[in-house]
């Protein structure tokens, strides 16, 4: 059924129709109205039989999930930014456990500072955890990733992270199809896990394993991930017989197969990129768009096929590697078959700064010109920062860093774009 | 002819306990048909206190319920030495997570079996002191405030023992371990820090909580069985001497156990609902030095000159829990 | 594509105008994003939100630079926030007060616009008077459709009596009727009055 609902509101329909049996949530900002609409759905007795159950800490909503999969359970937790750092060395544990525990990530920037905007630093600080991690480019997707991520996990038997952009998705109304009850339990079959904890059948879970087997567990776990790259596909194909609408897999490319620029980016931003392309294309630029849907396993063949073509790549994330550079475009260069340099990562939209069409083809005309360098940040404040610099060489105590760009720049609370 | 309530001290054996008391009172050990939850062939150090009250708490809750029972188990001694890979002693289903959530994860474990109406089925969470009282401790007040199903038993060796004994906030005062050594000013683990977690169980008032050492093990298993015949959140944390890390021979454990009630420094007693139901009063009452001298982490109160400042310390501390516990009998009382 | 902005202060409903907007849009069978600026929301401080209308997928998602309208709903923010940034030309602008333009000091900035794209409504006044409570973000929506054409008054009363239960929604359905006839006959005088 077509609604016109906030991002949130879809995806705890989403993760209603897939028949949870243990949610356990703590609040934080951005994923609060996922947790509190299924609260309700619960208690409405919506979701039946579910345990809902308001936890004290991140950390024990994962640790409650590890309990609850493994004796059997499907679990569902959500959570952003501060959460997942928090709960990190359960998230861990999960994965190296094998439990297929499904969550939602409303991303949001890590602090400090602390910052309740979005960017994609919380989920990519995990990146190598062994989840499964999927971006969603809009709250359609956001929706009917959550139903592929239960069947994935569960054949897996590996946890999966459901990436969505923090406000920019989960406050937005826009139109969703929800599906219906037949159609998801068509497409996702009871839980039946590979290992649980029966009475019956008595078994440990979580041993230590030492030096003599623990490079073995871990190339299984990376195997695992492999095996998920075919997997992906092949569900998100099952999922648009279902459906009726190509969502999820690997990546969606859009007119990348004559591009000579092609620019890689995850998420929300995806859709301002797209119309950006159009503009440019019609100005002649043979520009495209591989927008990557799956992060983690890192699609390495796929990307590495659909950059082969191109002269040029702009990775523009939300994402950075302090000391290093950018995240995405590290990975991206890694698959690229032309040199390294023609990989130009572009640091955007880092706390929430909006990413304007304006700035994007500021920049995507550079590119093209051959202008731009390895690495760029979107919309920086050049002498705010020079300023800055230049105190902390003159002052000794020059003060916590944060308030000295906000007192620099006299940051009111409303800038538009 | 009248029956005639015998008293047997020595119920804490075999040999009398089991011929001639009733069934009910019997210990689960010698029974053929135990469980043997916690199997041989774990690598616990010799006397170890933590396996003697592991082996008995479980087989006892086993018999409780039935069989039906899944345990959570905290990073700690009894996890790393009942799980040397590739072996477990456990006959059980059994999981290991993370040190810090034993009792979120009986939390998950108690709500997945409620959703498949497995209720017959009941969950513990199990840890050290390291990992209940410090580094577990938001996990377990969690678990109480919500009254989840689960019994979370505590085995309190008083540190953190199996990464070389270092302390831990149920360490008791005066006590040495690697990181409170008696060198210079320090005098141990100092005075003043600490909590005791039962107290705060208690104040919880979740529906059950008791405090059992492995001298009295009758007692243990007839505390585990009631809590079993609750429902919601349980707490049983029981003193398990550690012969390592507290310094004394490996064939003394259950005595030095006895001895930490005897002298009213570890009080014994059940509760329900935050009041407490039942104490086990101390028999023949002891002055502290009894318990202290036997253990190498309290020698340096007895060097030369004898440290007798820090041991009235610990005296004051076992006086307010006999006051506070009601731990004497009447007559001895005061 | 039509961008509408709505500034306001945290309490008005800014953002639940925005979604209900794009509510009204979606029961007309149009494609409709709504979503707030992302500032530190706290009753008082100055909140924006955004509804962008379309008849296919809206892939866009910046925030809206340069709106074909702006509603207004605190007219304390006229001299405090740069409310009108961007806007274009022929741009549509509802005002929440019972003055009028000159009174808030807009005349002249006003003078090159299209006369029958502006407007002012006692929104506030009037959700008193239904609702109890000064949130006039129903009203104004009702305005609005008036103001624009851009929705029927019927969609809007919809999205209203959908998002809300039958006790909050009712009063809010009569202020924004209200505003809607308010505003329609200004502009009707208006068309009148340059017609002659």
């Amino acid at each position: 059924m077509l609604k016109q609902v906030e991002g949130s509101q879809a995806v705890a329909e989403a993760v209603a129709l897939c028949r949870p049996e243990v949610i356990c949530a703590y609040p934080i900002s951005p994923q609060t109205h996922i947790v509190e609409a299924l609260g309700r759905m619960v208690t409405a007795g919506q979701i039946a039989p579910c345990e809902f159950i308001n936890v004290e800490s991140e950390f024990a909503a994962m640790s409650v999930a590890i309990g609850a999969s493994a004796a059997g359970a499907r679990a569902y937790t959500a959570t952003a930014s501060q959460g997942l750092l928090y709960m990190a060395e359960a998230v861990f544990n999960a994965a190296g456990l094998g439990l297929p525990i499904v969550m939602t990530v409303a991303n949001r920037a890590i602090g400090a500072p602390i910052n309740i905007w979005n960017d994609h630093t919380d989920a990519l600080s995990q990146r190598d955890c062994g989840w499964i991690q999927l971006f969603a480019e809009d709250n359609q997707e956001a929706l009917d990733l959550h139903i592929q991520a239960f069947r994935l996990g569960e054949e897996l038997s590996l946890p999966v992270m459901v990436c969505m952009d923090g406000y920019i998705l989960t406050h937005a109304y826009e139109r969703v199809e929800v599906p219906r009850q037949e159609q998801v339990d068509a497409y996702l079959p009871r839980f039946e896990p590979r290992q649980v904890l029966d009475p019956a059948e008595p078994v440990s879970i979580g041993a230590m394993v030492g030096p003599e087997a623990f490079m073995e567990v871990r190339y299984l776990a990376h195997a695992k991930q492999q095996h998920a790259l075919e997997l992906i596909p092949a569900w998100a194909e099952e999922f648009r017989g279902v459906f009726g609408r190509e969502t999820g897999g690997l990546m969606h490319l859009y007119r990348a197969d004559d591009a000579e620029t092609i620019i890689v980016a995850l998420g929300s931003v995806l859709g301002t990129v797209e119309d950006t392309v159009d503009e440019l294309r019609e100005s002649g630029l043979r520009i495209g768009v591989l927008g990557l849907t799956c992060f983690r396993p890192w699609p390495h063949v796929a990307v590495r096929a659909a950059l082969a073509n191109a002269r040029r790549v702009i990775v523009i994330e939300k994402s950075l590697a302090v000391g290093l550079g950018g995240i995405v475009s590290a990975n991206v260069r890694g698959s690229y078959t032309g040199h390294p340099d023609d990989v130009h990562a572009v640091i955007a939209g880092l706390g929430g700064r909006p990413i304007t069409k304006r700035s994007l083809h500021d920049v995507l005309r550079k590119a093209v010109s051959s202008e731009l360098g390895p690495m760029t940040f979107l919309d920086l404040n050049r002498e705010a920062v020079e300023r800055v610099l230049a105190r902390e060489r003159e002052v000794r105590r020059s003060g916590p860093i944060a308030e000295s760009v906000l007192r620099d720049l006299g940051v009111s609370a409303l800038k538009i774009g | 002819m009248t029956d005639q309530p015998i008293k047997f001290y020595q119920t804490g054996t075999f040999t009398v306990g089991n011929r001639l008391l009733p069934p009910d009172q019997r210990s689960v050990q010698a029974n053929m048909r135990r469980t043997n939850s916690l199997n041989s062939g774990h690598r616990a150090c010799q006397g170890c206190g933590e396996a003697l009250g592991a082996r008995y708490a479980i087989d006892a809750a086993m018999e409780a319920t039935g069989r039906r029972l899944i345990a959570a188990n905290a990073t700690g001694c009894l996890e790393v030495f009942s799980t040397p890979y590739p072996e477990t002693s456990w006959q059980i289903p059994w999981i290991h997570s993370l040190f810090g959530n034993a009792a979120a994860v009986g939390t998950g474990i108690a709500a997945a079996l409620r959703v498949k109406g497995q209720t017959d089925v009941r969950v513990i969470a199990q840890g050290g002191d390291g990992g209940t009282t410090d580094i577990g401790f938001a996990c377990l007040s969690g678990m109480f405030e919500r009254n989840d199903d689960v019994l979370y038993i505590c085995y309190d060796n008083g540190g953190y023992m199996n990464t070389g004994v270092q302390r831990s906030s149920a360490t008791p005062p005066a006590a040495r371990t690697n990181t409170t050594m008696p060198v210079g000013k320090g005098t141990g683990s100092a005075f003043g820090m600490g909590k005791f977690v039962p107290a705060i169980a208690m104040a919880h008032d979740i529906p059950y909580v008791a405090t059992a050492t492995v001298a009295d093990l009758r007692d243990l298993e007839a505390k585990i069985r009631r809590a079993m015949g609750f429902r919601g959140a349980r707490y049983v944390h029981i003193l398990v001497p550690c012969p390592l890390g507290w310094g004394h021979a490996s064939d003394q454990t259950i005595r030095i156990a006895r001895l930490a009630r005897e002298t009213g420094l570890f009080p014994e007693f059940e509760a329900e609902s935050g009041e407490i139901t039942r104490v086990t009063p101390i028999r023949h009452r002891l002055p502290v030095e009894e318990y202290l001298r036997p253990q190498h982490r309290f020698a340096h109160l007895f060097r030369d000159p004898p440290r007798t400042d820090l041991i009235r310390q610990i005296q004051a501390i076992a006086d307010r829990n006999i006051r506070r516990y009601g731990l004497l009998e009447r007559e001895e009382a005061g | 594509m039509f961008q509408v902005r709505i500034h306001g202060r945290g309490g008005q409903g800014v953002v639940t105008a925005a979604e209900l907007l794009s509510i009204a849009a979606f029961r007309e069978g149009r494609h409709a994003q709504a979503f707030p600026s992302f500032g530190s929301e706290r009753t008082g401080a100055p909140v924006v939100a955004f509804c962008r209308i379309a008849d296919s997928k809206i892939r866009n998602r910046e925030p809206v630079i340069a709106p074909d309208a702006v509603i207004i709903q605190d007219p304390t923010l006229l001299h405090q926030v740069d409310v009108f940034g961007g806007m274009i030309r022929d741009a549509y602008i509802l005002i929440n007060t019972s003055r009028d333009f000159d009174a808030l000091g807009l005349g002249d900035f006003l003078s090159g616009f299209r006369a029958n794209h502006l407007c002012t409504v006692p929104a506030s006044e009037l959700a008193v008077r239904h609702v109890g409570k000064p949130v006039p973000n129903a009203a104004l929506l009702g305005g609005f459709a008036a103001l624009t054409g851009l929705l029927g008054i019927d969609s809007v009363v919809a999205a209203i009596r959908e998002k809300f239960v039958e006790r909050i929604s009712e009063p809010n359905v009569a202020a924004a009727q209200e505003a809607f006839q308010l505003v329609r006959e200004k502009t009707e005088a208006l068309a009148r009055a340059e017609a002659s």
